[in-house]
């Protein structure tokens, strides 16, 4: 697993992938930074992170969009599956080098939070839950993304997929609004992922909410290793 | 060694390998002939792990492939028709990172300098396979099935799109591993197959249509004798003579006065053939004796019957 780990990892920085993913996020999170705390003189990171849910749907797609769909297209998954390895090693090196990418890109936050603490002390606490917050809703972003880049041997419609999906996540509360029945509108704010990252904003570490983005992580990196093997039995 | 018993694999309708049974066994060179589509991939594919069989079943050093994937596959080092590479590597990380995927216990560096010294890389060892011509592409390939120095290697098509200089030394090279490990290698060049091979398997259309030693193969396909004549006359009468005559086992009708006789090579048909002619009235015009070569046996066995 960790030969999968460090050749993804380290090929995000053999390839322009990395530096752009890192200018692209870097730069327009700190040009949220400075709209929502420099300006408003404000201590309270939570308009930025609000602001920052959007972003990461949006950037993870960059992430996870080669993962699987280069392997096959390159056929270096014939590598992988004919070496002596499982596939839940291969599915999850994957993962952890593509949230290890994540983690890097939101590693920014804390130079922020730095920030701030220049001027005044910030809440630590509140700033804590929510980067947590950041990093579940990211585990699972990142799964679904994946199970999408393993459907394709095309980087560019598994990017397009997944961003499609991400601007579907984003929606998800106004869809829940346009829809009369009760138990649906329900059902859509349960597993809707802005309401559960909201939580974290307040300084709680909500468990439902670890539970929910865990879950899905969970059964999508599942689905994920499925999608992967299927061609075998095809 | 490897051991396939009843192999079969089935796309939908499709039978793309027919109940294949063959072995391999240790310090041999076996190779897989067949024209393209004959299903030499798909085999290999289903021995190294990476597509499942439909039925049937693959053991490789005593360790099935379906069952025990891991410990099979720890046996076996694998280049594919297309070389598994990441071009942005360099070919030393690339060989290290196959390294430690196949979790080798051997002294890394030392393995590997040895390894890029036997397919002879050593000068582009630093160099990002991006760059690097076919050639050297295959040969990484190749360098990353010998890491772990696995007991059977299989390379698929291991010379397509090479120079004659490097057809040369892969196959030189091939012949050496030959030595101290069984490799099972496809093709559908028989000239290579015939200089590098102790064994020979030949497949056409998913079906083996020969398993034997390589110098016994001409034998063993034809056994068959082939004239080509000129006769004039009605062809139903050239036809009727001739497969008449004792020996002659089928009598084709080619085009205007040319037919061709396939016949059994331990009897001399010819003087049969022109007696029973003249008699029918029917004058040769053209008798021309030739046995099969190795490459006109290849292409009627994969042809299938003729007439």
């Amino acid at each position: 697993m960790s030969a999968i780990f460090r050749r993804e990892l380290g090929s995000y920085f053999n390839t322009a992938v990395g530096y752009v993913v890192l200018t692209v996020f870097w730069f327009f999170s700190g040009l949220s930074f400075y709209t929502y705390c420099l300006l408003y003189n404000t201590s309270s990171l939570s308009m930025f992170f609000a602001s920052m849910f959007l972003m990461i749907l949006l950037v993870i797609p960059l992430i996870t969009m080669r993962s699987f769909a280069e392997e096959r297209r390159r056929k270096t998954d014939q590598a992988l599956l004919t070496a002596p390895v499982s596939l839940f090693e291969i599915v999850f090196g994957k993962f952890l080098a593509a949230f290890v990418m994540f983690l890097l890109s939101c590693s920014i936050f804390i130079l922020y939070a730095i920030i701030i603490a220049t001027f005044t002390a910030p809440d630590w606490a509140v700033f804590f839950t929510t980067f947590l917050g950041v990093l579940l809703l990211g585990a699972a972003v990142i799964a679904i993304d994946m199970f999408v880049s393993a459907l394709t041997e095309s980087q560019i419609i598994a990017a397009a997929v997944s961003i499609g999906i991400a601007v579907l996540i984003n929606r998800m509360g106004d869809i829940a609004q346009f829809i009369n029945t009760e138990w649906v509108t329900n059902v859509i704010n349960k597993i809707s992922f802005d309401k559960h990252f909201s939580n974290f904003f307040t300084g709680i570490i909500s468990l439902p909410s670890i539970v929910f983005y865990l879950s899905v992580a969970a059964v999508f990196l599942f689905l994920t290793a499925r999608v992967f093997e299927k061609r075998r039995w095809s | 060694m490897v051991e396939i018993k009843n192999l079969t694999k089935r796309y939908g309708n499709i039978l793309a390998v027919n109940d294949i049974s063959f072995t391999a066994n240790p310090g041999e060179i076996l190779g897989l002939l067949g024209p393209n589509g004959a299903g030499k991939s798909t085999t290999l594919n289903i021995i190294t792990g990476y597509l499942s069989s439909t039925s049937g079943s693959v053991t490789v050093e005593g360790f099935d492939i379906l069952s025990d994937p891991k410990r099979a596959k720890a046996k076996i080092g694998y280049l594919p028709e297309q070389p598994p590479l990441y071009p942005e590597m360099t070919v030393r990380k690339y060989l290290e990172f196959v390294f430690d995927l196949k979790k080798v216990r051997l002294p890394k560096r030392e393995h590997i300098e040895e390894v890029m010294t036997i397919v002879m890389l050593s000068d582009v060892a630093d160099r990002v396979i991006r760059n690097l011509s076919k050639g050297y592409r295959q040969r990484v390939g190749l360098a990353g099935a010998l890491i772990g120095n696995p007991p059977v290697l299989i390379l698929d098509e291991p010379t397509v799109g090479l120079d004659p200089k490097q057809i040369i030394e892969t196959r030189r090279l091939i012949k050496t591993l030959g030595k101290k490990h069984t490799v099972i290698f496809s093709s559908h060049v028989l000239s290579e197959v015939s200089a590098i091979c102790d064994r020979v398997v030949m497949i056409n259309k998913g079906t083996i249509v020969a398993d034997s030693p390589i110098d016994k193969l001409s034998e063993v396909i034809s056994g068959t004798g082939l004239l080509t004549l000129e006769v004039e006359g009605s062809p139903s009468a050239v036809r009727a003579a001739i497969g008449a005559v004792d020996g002659v086992r089928r009598v084709t009708h080619t085009s205007g006065v040319s037919y061709t006789v396939s016949y059994n090579s331990d009897i001399d048909v010819r003087r049969g053939i022109f007696k029973a002619l003249a008699k029918a009235d029917c004058p040769i015009l053209m008798m021309t004796a030739g046995g099969l070569t190795l490459e006109e046996s290849f292409l009627k066995l994969t042809q299938g019957g003729d007439d």
